[in-house]
């Protein structure tokens, strides 16, 4: 009754502010189109200056879509690359391939590098058949964005869930108003629960509208069920809110529970798996086992691109479901500064 | 008389330091009673421990006969905290609904109490408006109207008449009059201003956590050979340094 009270005032609340409504159902999808079309861009094409090169070389430049500009007898090398804006220069002196890389962007450089190589080597080897590739997950087309989607989703549905319920429950603990509570007969589990169903509400239309957006909207990647990528968010929404609503008891401003995300937030994007966790030194692969979102990304990577089916994911689950219980366990206490009782 | 309140050897500390001191008193149902006292002397602490939201360090407060904390007791008792806890972006309706929903009251209780409250502050006709729009004087309203919300036995106000105007002033302390005769209300008021003191039926004198003086206003001024509150109050203050 009185739990129904007050989640009913959250609503209120919350619907009066237009502004965090917005910050908490577009900006992810904001954010997640934009990482979408930066990760997504096509690599320009390249064009490369050839010198004595066979025709049927040139062809196979032409398939591999990098543009062709044929030169004889060039002075300058580096001079005609600059004047004809061409990222490479290909040229065969006595059977012997020359290149010349322009290298402004390496990472371009050493993809065009690889290119030619290849097919330096198929010319020579004389192969009609290109080479059969195999991929174990995804496919040729599979970009960056596919691979981190997973992860990303559910960072933003834990980021924005934390913010709002963290400066939420701060505000009502900053303008009195939680103290004042404590003056009524409520109890602090009922506060706590009140909260919980409050902002969990919002929370879950967060992440159904994130999660269907991602997947039908920008066409990330789903193997597995879209039941458990719903699952895992909404257990990692519950433990954003438990630890945002924890974290706002040791805040005495907004300005303070921004600072918690430097802190709380950021290293956790770098334990969650974007970043490969293999090669770090083991006393920082350990610190990984204390981020909700590691759990949460595993198993959001697991269903998304490698198709787990539930059984497979089931021990992050459970660690998020610890996670959840731990923190709402601690928010109990945490309310004991406001009354003993 | 009934007593509602006992405070027996209460002493609270915040790590070092002693916020208040072998405290002793009683309520009597029925009566006003005003804390004053300077600043920092403790009163809102006192107040806040009857209510059952801090622990005394040593000591012990009842309140009708109950041990205090106890959630029970807490629908018996009216807190209007010194400074307004509100929700600015809610109207004063949709405040008064909320606080009153946290009590056990039938809807036909909580629409009647609602309006009785907001008629008592005078806040009836701007209920609509958000309580982000109110002045500072319609919020102490609002608070006090909150307090009063679900009838309770005992109001403990924490300087209720801050910042309103002297004739709203003069009806609510008629109103508090009025609640302790008719309805046997125990009241607790905490103030600066000696002209109320002066409308209590006791006077507690609090300065750095002790209680240095207890009585009825008359007996107060008497013992001080004061003519005015204010004079009780510095003779009071000199006689204990």
């Amino acid at each position: 009754m009185r739990t129904a009270a007050l989640i009913k005032r959250i609503f209120q609340q919350m619907l009066r502010d237009k502004r965090t409504l917005a910050l908490l159902f577009v900006a992810p999808l904001l954010v997640l189109t934009l990482m979408n079309l930066v990760f997504n861009g096509k690599t320009v094409d390249s064009t490369i200056g050839v010198e004595n090169v066979s025709p049927a070389m040139i062809t196979q430049f032409k398939a591999a879509d990098i543009k062709v500009e044929t030169f004889n007898q060039t002075s300058s090398t580096k001079n005609t690359m600059e004047k004809h804006d061409l990222d490479a220069f290909l040229k065969i002196e006595n059977g012997r391939p020359e290149l010349t890389l322009l290298n402004t962007d390496p990472t371009a450089a050493k993809s065009l590098q690889m290119k030619i190589k290849q097919m330096l080597s198929t010319q020579k080897a004389a192969a009609k058949d290109p080479i059969q590739t195999h991929y174990i997950y995804g496919s040729k087309d599979t970009g960056f964005f596919d691979v981190v989607s997973p992860i990303l989703i559910g960072f933003f549905v834990f980021f924005f869930v934390f913010l709002i319920s963290g400066v939420g429950l701060l505000k009502e603990r900053t303008t009195g108003t939680l103290e004042r509570l404590m003056a009524t007969p409520i109890k602090r589990g009922e506060i706590v629960l009140a909260y919980l169903i409050g902002f969990g509400a919002f929370a879950v239309i967060q992440t159904i509208i994130v999660v269907f957006y991602a997947i039908n909207v920008l066409d990330v990647v789903l193997v597995g069920s879209i039941w458990n990528v719903l699952l895992v968010n909404l257990l990692l929404a519950l433990v954003a809110l438990s630890l945002g609503i924890l974290l706002s008891s040791f805040a005495a401003s907004e300005f303070q529970m921004v600072q918690f995300i430097p802190v709380v937030v950021i290293p956790q994007v770098f334990f969650s798996g974007i970043f490969p966790i293999e090669g770090m030194a083991d006393w920082l692969q350990a610190l990984t086992k204390i981020m909700p979102l590691y759990y949460a990304a595993d198993a959001l990577k697991g269903v998304m691109y490698k198709g787990f089916a539930f059984s497979d994911i089931m021990g992050d689950i459970l660690v998020l479901m610890i996670f959840a219980a731990v923190f709402i366990i601690l928010n109990l206490f945490a309310l004991k500064k406001y009354r003993k009782l | 008389m009934k007593e509602t309140i006992s405070i027996q050897n209460v002493s609270k500390r915040f790590g070092q330091k002693m916020v208040l001191q072998d405290i002793n008193f009683r309520v009597e149902e029925g009566k006003i009673n005003g804390f004053i006292g300077p600043s920092g002397a403790g009163k809102t602490t006192l107040v806040k421990m009857i209510v059952g939201m801090d622990v005394p360090s040593s000591g012990s407060i009842h309140v009708l006969d109950h041990t205090m904390p106890n959630l029970n007791i807490l629908e018996e008792i009216g807190y209007m905290a010194q400074s307004d806890a509100l929700y600015t972006e809610l109207t004063g309706m949709e405040n008064l609904k909320f606080f009153a929903s946290l009590y056990k009251l039938n809807k036909a209780e909580r629409h009647e109490r609602i309006q009785y409250a907001a008629g008592l502050v005078n806040l009836t006709e701007d209920l609509t408006k958000k309580v982000g729009a109110y002045s500072g004087g319609m919020k102490r309203r609002l608070s006090l109207a909150i307090a009063l919300i679900q009838d309770p036995k005992i109001l403990l106000l924490d300087e209720p008449t801050v910042g309103i105007d002297p004739e709203l002033r003069f009806s609510i302390w008629n109103e508090l009059e009025r609640m302790k005769n008719e309805e046997r209300k125990t009241i607790i008021v905490t103030t600066h201003v000696m002209d109320e003191a002066e409308r209590c039926d006791y006077i507690a004198m609090i300065r750095d956590g002790a209680l240095i003086a207890w009585g009825t206003p008359k007996e107060l001024k008497e013992r001080y050979h004061a003519s005015s509150f204010d004079e009780v109050f510095l003779n009071a203050g000199r006689e204990n340094q």
